[in-house]
């Protein structure tokens, strides 16, 4: 009984984790059709932001959940200022210009602080389950993935903020003649998307290894998901982490890990052949 | 005179062309009438695998240095020719083909990965480039143009895992990283946990972007494994002993590394995360002989951000002496003449003790040691002299097969 919890427990990891990491992306995507190559630097930011943040005497949890997304938001407005900006519609150009950014911060990162960065230790602990042990941190994950959904709906569906974003998403021309300023709702989106991802950076930087290469681990499955997810960007993205995250930690549980990736993608190129639109396309028309 | 945007560019592209090419005509000019024996290098100094580049780069050159201080060799200088790999395959492939034909170089020091080594093995083969390899691996190397001087599974794992199935117990859980280092480590794990008596529960194999291990945790929970043998690689497989720690697992079931701490884990771990995690090398920084501190101290002094002193960097200062007395005996820097003398069973006291040349696979003797994880540092439990290469020795004899250039793979 007691390895079934331990297993629901894995899964609700995968999937909280999963949902973190591509949250950002799914706003920046959402929102402006930008794909930020750059997401996984984002992360690596994050990260680095938290470790080198506490290392220097800040509490963890001051540096988790306000240092790395304020510092990796600040990050996001000079970048959307200096750059993205030129961008908007430009895709391609777009792809190769976030690429190119994404080399230079790894570049800039590994001058800096060298190849390797010493972590953090995981704050919490562990508890058991019978006789099986888990961490406290993954109900901190799950704790947090839910707050940040909650968060975003809230603004995006009860706040004046929100109508201004979700009509400039919609049409950003009717939106300029009724007085809004596109240009200056993208340059927050984009900050309040490179802060998310900052916020799940600094989450992962006590689970992980950190290096300035780190982000190269989770590019490749947050876009997965954003595609996955589909046009709406907070059900299509919950939802296709949850598939996603599911199936590769049932599919490792069960297998091993080397399959548990293997059927994550194989199961991502069935979603896509059978809803082009990704999931929101086809179930959560409309919704955010 | 207009100022132009296009004579802007012309101009400046010109000054940054003569600054950048100043330093190589400087330094060609320099050496005068004795012309140079050049070594070449190639080491990642960029990209994932440079935390394990950079340090051996320091140590080669600090060999060179040693040797340039004491006269050269046969009266000549030695010079470096370094290129930066940037931890890409590719880049091996290109610089090889460039120090043997344009460099011309008279030695080859370098490849990290055994990806690497296989990319630039045939070329200096085929160009008739002498070549060290001087990193752990899998072993089965067998090639007289190559000389590996790092341990080999039946140097270390076979002192790793007996000694740590004493500590826990019989029955082992392997997790080791999906490429051909991580699955021939595991075959021999297995094999030397089946010699002693054990029983091998299960083995995992992760690939190197793996970065969530939950249900690896709760696996080898539901498997109540007495120990767990790891080769896990890289900075993403670091995230399992966080996670394990985190788990609240740490201590309960100990840790065994082939990989652990080759690269600098356990400075960049939480003491808690890496306490007690037992480790199998030719080489610690911590070992406490006169050699050993003064190579650390010299590497520290002319480089004081260098990554953890392991195994590759002792290892690669070894390689280039040993070949410098290859080129003392021989008398001559011809290629043949040097592989002769080399074979001859040349020996170098070095930072990890007495290391010399096998003549039948081109391996090293040389000492092995066993230590634990103690406060981020490592400490020096056990060390074993003179361990011979008996698992390459088992498949190659290039007295027998002096053609012989191949990779064998070690049936178990």
């Amino acid at each position: 009984m007691a390895i079934y919890l331990i297993v629901a427990l894995d899964v609700l990891n995968g999937i909280s984790s999963l949902f973190l990491l591509c949250l950002g992306l799914a706003i920046i995507f959402g929102m402006m059709k930008i794909i930020n190559l750059a997401h996984g630097e984002f992360i690596m930011l994050g990260a680095y932001a938290t470790v080198i943040s506490a290392n220097a005497g800040v509490n963890i949890w001051i540096a988790m959940l306000i240092v790395a997304p304020l510092f990796v938001g600040l990050v996001g407005l000079v970048i959307e200022r200096c750059l993205i900006r030129f961008l908007y519609g430009r895709l391609v150009d777009s792809m190769l210009a976030t690429w190119g950014l994404s080399l230079l911060i790894i570049g800039i990162i590994t001058t800096i602080y060298g190849n390797t960065q010493q972590g953090v230790p995981t704050p919490l602990g562990g508890f058991s389950i019978g006789s099986y042990q888990s961490s406290y941190y993954t109900l901190f994950l799950a704790g947090i993935a839910i707050g940040m959904m909650v968060l975003v709906y809230g603004v995006m569906r009860y706040t004046r903020l929100g109508l201004i974003a979700r009509a400039t998403m919609q049409n950003p021309a009717m939106a300029a003649t009724l007085g809004v300023n596109p240009t200056r709702v993208y340059m927050s989106t984009f900050v309040v998307g490179a802060a998310v991802t900052g916020l799940a950076g600094g989450l992962v930087a006590p689970v992980s290894g950190i290096t300035p290469g780190m982000g190269g681990a989770y590019v490749a499955k947050a876009f997965m998901t954003v595609v996955g997810g589909g046009a709406a960007m907070l059900s299509g993205t919950m939802s296709a982490a949850s598939l996603f995250g599911a199936v590769n930690q049932v599919g490792a549980y069960f297998t091993t890990p080397v399959y548990g990736e293997v059927l994550v993608f194989t199961t991502a190129i069935v979603l896509i052949r059978l809803l082009p639109q990704g999931i929101s396309g086809r179930f959560f028309k409309g919704n955010l | 005179m207009p100022f132009s945007r296009r004579r802007f560019l012309r101009h400046s592209a010109l000054a940054t062309t003569t600054l950048i090419a100043a330093p190589a005509v400087f330094r060609s000019g320099a050496f005068g009438a004795e012309k140079p024996i050049v070594v070449g290098s190639l080491h990642d100094q960029s990209g994932p695998i440079a935390a394990s580049g950079t340090p051996m780069v320091y140590a080669l050159q600090l060999a060179v240095d040693e040797i340039n201080a004491g006269g050269g060799l046969l009266g000549r200088p030695l010079k470096v020719i370094h290129y930066d790999t940037q931890s890409n395959i590719q880049m091996y492939s290109q610089f090889a083909q460039q120090l043997a034909v344009k460099d011309k170089v008279d030695v080859v020091h370098g490849g990290i990965t055994s990806a690497s080594r296989e990319a630039v093995r045939p070329t200096f083969d085929r160009f008739k480039v002498l070549y060290f390899y001087n990193v752990l691996y899998e072993g089965g190397v067998c090639d007289r143009n190559t000389f590996c001087t790092g341990t080999t599974p039946a140097q270390t794992v076979e002192k790793l895992v007996p000694s740590a199935m004493k500590k826990a117990g019989k029955k082992a859980y392997i997790i080791a990283a999906d490429y051909n280092y991580g699955q021939i480590t595991a075959k021999w794990m297995t094999k030397y946990v089946k010699d002693n008596g054990g029983e091998v529960l299960s083995t995992d194999f992760f690939p190197l972007d793996v970065t969530n291990f939950g249900t690896t945790i709760s696996k080898i929970q539901a498997a109540k494994p007495d120990l767990i043998l790891s080769a896990l690689v890289g900075g993403n497989h670091t995230a399992f002993y966080r996670q394990w720690t985190s788990a609240g697992m740490k201590g309960k079931i100990p840790i065994a590394s082939t990989t652990f701490g080759l690269v600098n884990e356990p400075t960049t771990l939480d003491a808690a995360e890496s306490d007690s995690i037992l480790g199998a090398y030719g080489y610690f920084e911590e070992l406490a002989t006169p050699a050993s501190k003064s190579f650390v101290e010299k590497i520290k002094k002319a480089h004081p951000d260098s990554p953890y002193v392991s195994e590759l960097a002792a290892c690669t200062y070894e390689g280039a002496m040993l070949w410098a007395e290859g080129v003392k005996k021989a008398a001559s820097i011809d290629r043949m003449k040097v592989i002769e003398a080399l074979e001859s069973g040349i020996a170098f006291d070095g930072p990890s003790g007495k290391v010399s040349l096998d003549k039948p696979t081109h391996h090293t003797t040389r000492n092995a040691f066993l230590a634990e994880v103690k406060d981020r540092k490592w400490s020096v439990l056990e060390s074993y002299s003179d361990v011979k290469p008996a698992d390459t020795a088992s498949v190659c004899d290039l007295v027998k097969n002096p053609t012989d250039t191949k990779q064998y793979i070690i049936n178990l």
